[in-house]
């Protein structure tokens, strides 16, 4: 074996594990090392947990020595630091959050630990999730392993970096509006988003309620799917999950399946679209063309709406999500005299620039008055939108577009103006709000060495054929 | 359409955000600016559109209205993440100013 053991993925670890060609022990070891080492260029971490980790290691390879390995017992993985995770901070990457150990832990994280998943530690993002490049976090920007001058996207950035930078096998992110996928093509890695209701969000520190997912971030497909066998179904903690029965995604994917793709034209015809970007994509719609898959030219005539909507929706349920940090139950709390000035100084201070402007956004378009004219009409749009989706899919099985329209950028290059670096989700918004499963996988390298990611958006709850098209690109 | 400085301390008051004279300013120009974008929603006709309120379709997901007990392990770590406390109730500043110390 040629590669070093951090560099594995979850299937070659899975295998080497088995047969005992190496132990948890030495795998999560190899990890740690590799994350306290470039964590210092990459600040892809908040949280590295040393100690704890090389004790769940010793437990998994205990479990292995018993013949009860499961899928991911001694595998190690990161965690965005805005899931909860029992006994070990999570910031959200929000001061106000500096020094919250959460009383319990996420379902999917739970799940993953219960079969003996090491969890190396928690990453950067974001603050609660809220932007595209991770320069809104209050613990510094992450910066992407294929070139440190550059972002990592955002808001699961750190979860990206982590696991391109090999110092885990896999991490558990969240997407709102293309928080998994967009940083995962900056990273050059792979990245789901799950229909909405398919993956528990119990324990998740809520952003926008109605479109708020968790899902993986991998190396492989193949992982993508194990991970997804392993955290997918409902959850009596999380009234919006579905019953619908969780498929076999591994068995699924060994299937060679071929699929009626839709091109969506207003995907292809963005000002600002890079000609790299777009020409790898072409190549690739091409070569799933020459692979047997037949390719239909389609139109999503609300494409351009779906930011605006998601713009109007997201921060008003922000606005209200955000209302519990107040530094009154847990978190960090002024220290003045009344209490509407615990509040607002706790908040004031707690939260970034773009957290703020978000309340900001949001309080206003809920506020008396204005509730018809932006939340009402968004969520009617939104209607629109998922009614595009909905018909295109009687005609075809997936959709294929790039996940954005340029690689990533340098750091500081969209800092200070708002919309442009609104803009750099416009791909990913029109699923999300649709609340459908879409995953970003990388297509190939500009000429300048970064990654380009292409998105496959499917019917509700087929993620199988998702990752299905996706291993073919 | 313009926000007024009036209007931003009226927002920030509702939200609960104690705000610099610095972001006053930055936010009036970006709100602006963000309600500028989306106001290209009005372009669209929703004549006898409904409005999407969740994308699931699942209907009256409730469960057994049933104390939960708290195990003291629990129990401790809540008690723990207390901004302030006093041995294991949580400290507040009164709500009613008369009332106060």
């Amino acid at each position: 074996m040629t590669k070093k053991l951090n560099e594995l993925t979850i299937t070659e670890a899975q295998e080497g594990l088995k047969n005992k060609k190496f132990t948890a022990f030495e795998l999560t070891r190899a990890c740690l090392e590799v994350a306290k080492t470039k964590n210092k260029n990459l600040n892809a971490y908040i949280t590295i947990c040393e100690e704890s980790a090389m004790t769940e290691a010793v437990r998994a390879d205990e479990m292995i020595a018993q013949g009860k390995q499961q899928p991911l017992t001694g595998i190690p993985f990161s965690v965005k630091d805005a899931i909860c995770t029992v006994d070990i901070r999570s910031t959200g990457s929000g001061k106000i959050l500096d020094n919250y150990v959460a009383p319990y832990e996420a379902t999917v994280i739970g799940k993953i630990r219960a079969q003996g998943g090491v969890l190396i530690g928690k990453t950067n993002c974001d603050a609660f999730g809220h932007g595209a490049s991770n320069e809104n976090s209050m613990y510094g920007p992450v910066r992407n392993p294929h070139d440190l001058s550059k972002v990592a996207g955002g808001s699961s950035g750190g979860s990206a970096a982590s696991v391109a930078a090999h110092t885990c096998l896999f991490s558990i992110g969240e997407d709102t509006g293309g928080s998994i996928r967009q940083p995962a093509a900056f990273c050059g890695i792979v990245g789901l988003r799950v229909s909405y209701g398919r993956n528990s969000r119990y324990g998740i520190m809520p952003m926008a309620s109605s479109l708020d997912t968790v899902g993986p971030m991998t190396k492989t497909i193949e992982d993508c799917a194990i991970v997804m066998g392993e955290i997918a179904g409902p959850d009596a903690r999380d009234a919006t999950t579905v019953p619908d029965v969780v498929p076999d995604y591994t068995k699924e994917l060994s299937k060679k399946k071929k699929f009626t793709v839709g091109v969506p034209k207003e995907y292809f015809e963005l000002d600002g679209m890079e000609a790299e970007t777009k020409k790898i994509i072409e190549d690739k719609i091409s070569a799933l063309k020459n692979a047997g898959h037949k390719i239909v030219p389609i139109s999503l005539p609300y494409t351009k709406y779906a930011l605006p909507v998601y713009y109007i929706v997201v921060p008003s349920e922000d606005s209200s999500n955000l209302g519990r940090l107040d530094g009154i139950r847990y978190g960090v709390r002024a220290q003045v005299d009344n209490l509407y000035d615990i509040y607002a100084k706790s908040r004031g201070v707690g939260f970034p620039e773009e957290v703020k402007r978000r309340i900001m956004v949001g309080t206003y378009a809920l506020s008396a008055g204005y509730y018809d004219a932006y939340y009402r009409k968004a969520q009617k749009v939104r209607t629109l939108i998922i009614r595009d989706f909905e018909r295109v899919f009687e005609t075809v099985d997936l959709l294929i577009t790039p996940s954005s329209p340029f690689p990533a950028f340098d750091l500081g290059a969209k800092k200070d103006d708002v919309i442009a670096m609104y803009l750099a989700d416009v791909f990913m918004s029109a699923a999300a709000v649709a609340g459908l499963p879409a995953i970003s996988v990388p297509a190939g390298l500009t000429e300048s060495g970064l990654p380009v990611g292409a998105q496959i958006i499917g019917p509700r709850l087929h993620e199988s054929e998702v990752m299905n098209l996706a291993k073919q690109i | 359409m313009k926000l007024t400085a009036q209007k931003i301390e009226e927002i920030a008051k509702l939200a609960r955000l104690d705000l610099t004279e610095k972001e006053k300013t930055l936010y009036a120009d970006q709100l602006s600016a963000v309600l500028d974008y989306v106001e290209q929603l009005n372009e669209v006709n929703t004549d006898n559109v409904p409005e999407t309120c969740q994308v699931t379709g699942l209907k009256n997901v409730t469960r057994a209205d049933e104390p939960v007990t708290c195990d003291d392990d629990t129990r401790a770590k809540i008690i723990a993440a207390f901004p302030e406390k006093l041995d294991k109730v949580l400290k507040v500043k009164a709500v009613f100013e008369s009332t106060s110390e």
